[in-house]
């Protein structure tokens, strides 16, 4: 055993060094958050670490001085009870506190469920912004269709501005993540999906693709920058200036699978992402529904509304509701 | 003629890669390797007859366990493939297709043809024996799921060199895996080879819930059976509701794939969001289905090694029945970011975090066995120990994910990544390495060497810490899985570093393995007692290995651990009961059926998968044919007459 425990000491030591290394460096992502949902989500993780490590420590702890008091070995002297196997005391104490503990983390869980809906509009002062985002084989749309200007692999807003960005794919469904303002959320083809989030100050932020569509998927990573909203203004400005306006053709084009460079474009085609959304949905039962995505205004409503609704019945659930 | 024949080929086989050709190699040499031997030694109408015919559930065991240990190899490779590429992102080692490919077998090969398998192997060798049984309840049948699996198993792995290898993920969610986005073969080998394989599966389940029910030693009550019978049996009953699902998704995907239906298709009406409900609604149970096995065999082994009753046999029980019926209701934290909004979030994360708790709880109860014990730390104990911090901190990052509004953060990150892998492989692959240490006496009669044991023990401990502890933080730091490649500048390099050398650590840890049976074959004592562990339950009362019909008289049964109890009586000088006199056995006949209906079925399926009549329809016209002889077939059975018996025992315990 002494071996043992010297490899268990040295192994000990080699996770806490990995620990403290990872510590050192750049803080991670998710526990870095730059905007409050990705905060929320943060403290949820946190609270939630706390909670497990309540069971954690002691079964670690336990195990070990169990499995060295009763070694078999000449002259142990503690006690030995071959036949003792129930005792209603102990099984009532282990199954109740995890009872417990799980109890708690639910009541958390549902709080921060709700509190955390990514079709929820966030409170602000600011005005909502709507991005719409369209994952193609292997690379992001991004259409403004306030500023009436698009990006490929490349996003940016303004600081402190609630953004609700609305997601649908013209590829296989993949999933938008952008780690330090909120956790990720899937696009599909023939629905729009809604994340809002917000970054609380100006930065450059990693962005990727996070569900698996095929060759080229491990290249879809953007970079998501916040901005003040005099250089958000300055930038679309100049995209307004210098960019080629994107063409149905070229559009087309986009989709083929594929990976590009960053590109932006002065102007997009009208309606380009519910025509997406409607390309796919128009086949389903309930084409009807999808009209929702129609127009920008029409959607957010809905949202509105279902919220404060009988709870729960999303936008995702109505256009699910034929399927 | 010879320019198309040249002109086919090179679209049949799988080339232009070097790592292939290597494989093709390796496998042209080994096959050549293996009919020689054969050959050399007049082998070939011994397997023939021992073997591949054979309905002794401990050899289909052997069987089950020499695939998967080989199918164990094979997943492994891949995954080192896969690190490997992983230190060196900005090198194409593998380029993107290859990875995907690779992840994709890696997946399907580690849960159906590695765990499932190396579970079924140690349900055939220890259930009739732990239960005081001759057989199974369908000898028959067991061979013919065997086979399946094994030709299953079989057509997947051809893909590798033949046509192409599916790539869409272990999952295959459409319309990724949809003739649209997945035009070649490989696809179809998934489904055929999963399909084949997976209705073995469920004959499986089907034959040891019904062994378990009725075949059990005159006196044996329900809760009076082994630890290890228990989780078998509510593994089974998970599997006969979970594995249909799967057999109807996959029969819906080839639909599509094959007759252009639109079952998952988003033009003609239909849905890829169904596939995934329908995928997980049988992936989540099979994950439980695979690990309860695991359960079984700690409590076998934690109660052994500590000379001691198990602690909390009924709650360890209630445990295992309440996870198969939970399993059930959690398939949807598989999505939990596809917006389905927040009251099914919430109820599927709490459903989730229920069936932690049952999980959780046997541990205290294995943590109570030891206690007031006499533990000693033997190969199948020490893996016990190493696989209890594992799968509770592998355990407590699955309560974590399950937290729904969490798992926006962790959802596809390396994190879920590190943490499946810690219950598979802390949870599965170490449970069944126990199982394997503590049964191997049984199934050849001899242990296996403990120095070498030890030695592969710590290097897969290690390896697994250093594998997949970093994991988790590259999945906080935003590093998705199924990545081949990302930019230096994100700083993953030096955790992923880490994760390769432990990934390493491991592989050699099974080189040790290797070594530990090859040479304890050769050097180590035969046990002639049948009963090396001092153990508990009925399955060491008997000569190792068993003979034919397992038991000479049935045993008796009148207490928990009946084994332990005759063996107490025994030393306070009861005489043991007075056995009744021997009787001829019944015992079913080796078939052939089952190893050629089970090809018949490979035919057919490659034939599918080629799109090829010509092949497709004799091969399920073989697999007919085989049905009828069979149910023409009167002569199944004998009976091993009285004095074999005496001679076999006397053999077999006369050096007692
Ligand atoms: C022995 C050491 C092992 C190593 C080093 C290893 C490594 C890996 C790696 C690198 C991936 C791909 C991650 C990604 O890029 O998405 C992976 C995926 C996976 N592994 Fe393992 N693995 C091991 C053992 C196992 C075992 C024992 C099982 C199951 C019993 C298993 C089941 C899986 C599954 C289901 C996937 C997901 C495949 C997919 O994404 O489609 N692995 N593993
Ligand atoms: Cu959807
Ligand atoms: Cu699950």
């Amino acid at each position: 055993m002494p071996t043992a425990w010297k490899r268990l000491s040295a192994l000990l030591t080699l996770v806490l060094t990995m620990v403290l290394l990872s510590g050192c460096s750049d803080p991670l992502m998710v526990l870095d958050p730059k905007g409050p949902i990705a905060a929320q989500q943060r403290d949820l993780i946190l609270i939630s670490s706390l909670l497990c490590a309540v069971i954690l420590v002691p079964v670690l702890i336990m195990t070990f001085v169990i499995a060295w008091r009763y070694r078999d070995k000449p002259g142990n002297k503690s006690k030995y009870t071959p036949k003792w196997e129930h005792s209603t005391k102990l099984e009532a104490i282990w199954w109740g506190i995890p009872i417990v503990i799980i109890g708690i983390l639910a009541v958390i869980t549902v709080q921060y469920t709700h509190a955390t809906e990514p079709s929820k509009p966030l409170e602000s002062e600011k005005e909502t912004m709507v991005i719409q985002v369209t994952s193609l084989d292997w690379k992001w749309l991004f259409q403004y269709p306030e500023q009436d200007i698009a990006t490929v692999n490349y996003l940016q807003f303004p600081a402190d501005v609630p953004i609700r960005f609305e997601l649908t794919s013209d590829a296989p469904m993949n999933s938008f993540w952008i780690p330090q303002l909120g956790g990720q959320m899937y696009t599909m083809s023939g629905m729009a999906m809604k994340l809002h989030l917000l970054a609380d100050e100006p930065g450059s932020f990693f962005g990727s693709g996070a569900n698996f569509t095929g060759r080229d998927f491990g290249k879809m990573n953007f970079e998501a920058k916040a901005t003040t909203q005099e250089e958000f203004d300055a930038w679309v400005k100049q995209i307004k200036s210098d960019s080629p306006p994107l063409t149905l053709d070229g559009y087309e084009k986009l989709a083929e699978p594929g990976v590009t460079q960053e590109q932006s474009f002065s102007s997009f085609p009208e309606g380009l992402f519910n025509k997406t959304v409607n390309k796919y949905a128009s086949s389903h039962h309930h084409g009807e529904k999808e009209s929702s995505a129609q127009e920008p205004e029409g959607a957010d409503k809905k949202a509105e509304e279902t919220d404060s609704g009988a709870g729960g019945h999303d936008s995702h659930d109505e256009n699910h509701a034929g399927h | 003629m010879f320019e198309s024949i040249k002109e086919f080929a090179s679209e049949f086989f799988v080339t232009g890669d070097p790592l292939i050709y290597g494989a093709d190699v390796g496998i042209a040499l080994t096959m050549i390797a293996i009919v020689f031997v054969l050959t050399y030694f007049k082998r070939w109408g011994w397997l023939w007859r021992e073997w591949l015919t054979s309905v002794d559930h401990k050899k289909i065991g052997i069987m089950y366990i020499i695939a998967s240990l080989l199918m164990l190899f094979r997943g492994g490779v891949d995954a080192l493939l896969m690190r490997t590429q992983l230190v060196m992102p900005d090198v194409e080692f593998l380029n993107p297709e290859h990875y995907n490919q690779i992840f994709t077998t890696h997946g399907v090969i580690m849960i159906l043809f590695m765990a499932m398998p190396l579970m079924f192997g140690l349900f055939n060798i220890v259930i009739p024996l732990q239960i005081g049984a001759r057989d199974v309840a369908y000898p028959f049948l067991n061979s013919l799921s065997f086979w399946l699996f094994f030709w299953g198993a079989m057509l997947f792995n051809v893909s590798f060199v033949i046509g192409g290898s599916p790539d869409a993920g272990w999952l295959a969610y459409p319309p990724l895996s949809e003739l649209s986005h997945s035009p070649g073969v490989g696809q179809d080998f998934y489904i055929w080879g999963i399909q084949i394989s997976g209705i073995g599966s469920l004959m499986t389940g089907i034959n040891f819930i019904v062994t378990i029910l009725k075949m059990r030693a005159p006196g044996m009550k329900l809760m009076q059976m082994p630890m290890f019978t228990w989780s078998t049996l509510s593994s089974c009953i998970t599997i006969i509701f979970a594995f249909p699902i799967l057999t109807v998704t996959l029969a819906l995907l080839f639909l599509d794939r094959y007759l252009g239906a639109h079952f998952f298709t988003l033009d003609g009406g239909g849905n890829p969001m169904m596939y995934i409900n329908l995928i997980w609604m049988w992936g989540h149970p099979e994950v439980y289905i695979v690990v309860l096995p695991a359960f079984g065999i700690f409590s076998e082994i934690v109660a052994t090694f500590s000379r001691k009753k198990l602690f909390g046999y009924k709650s360890m029980v209630f445990a295992l029945m309440s996870i198969s019926f939970f399993s059930f209701f959690t398939w949807a934290h598989h999505f939990f970011t596809m917006g389905s909004g927040a009251n099914v979030n919430a109820f599927f994360a709490i459903t989730t975090m229920i069936i932690a708790i049952p999980t959780g709880v046997k541990v205290f109860n294995w943590l109570f066995t030891m206690f007031r014990g006499r533990i000693s730390f033997k190969s199948p104990m020490l893996w016990t120990m190493g696989f209890i911090p594992c799968f509770v901190i592998g355990g407590m990052t699955g309560v974590l994910l399950s937290v729904a509004p969490a798992d926006f953060q962790f959802h596809n990150s390396y994190f879920l990544i590190a943490h499946f892998h810690q219950v598979l492989i802390g949870g599965v692959a170490f449970g069944y390495f126990a199982g394997l240490y503590y049964w191997w006496p049984k199934m050849f009669g001899f242990k296996l060497n403990e120095k070498l044991g030890k030695w592969a023990f710590w290097l897969w401990n290690i390896g697994f810490y250093v594998c997949f502890m970093p994991q988790y933080f590259l999945g906080l730091d935003g590093m998705t899985r199924r990545v081949s490649t990302y930019g230096w500048d994100m700083g993953w390099g030096p955790l992923n570093m880490v994760s390769t050398i432990g990934g390493f650590l491991m592989g050699i840890g099974f080189l040790f393995q290797v070594w530990q049976i090859a040479h304890s074959i050769k050097f180590m004592e035969r046990d002639t007692t049948g009963d090396p562990w001092n153990g508990r339950t009925l399955e060491w009362s008997i000569p190792s290995p068993a003979p034919v019909y397992n038991f000479a008289t049935l045993p008796q049964v009148t207490a928990q651990d009946e084994w332990w109890e005759e063996k107490q009586r025994r030393e306070q000088g009861h005489k043991p009961a007075p056995q009744p006199p021997l009787e001829p056995i019944h015992m079913p006949r080796n078939s052939g059926i089952p190893f050629i209906k089970s090809l018949c079925w490979f035919i057919a399926g490659f034939g599918f998968v080629f799109d090829w009549l010509w092949m497709a329809i004799p091969g399920l016209a073989g697999v007919a044919i085989c049905m009828l002889v069979r149910s023409f077939t009167y002569n199944t059975d004998y009976y091993i007459p009285v004095d074999e018996v005496k001679r076999t025992e006397a053999a077999l315990r006369g050096s007692v």
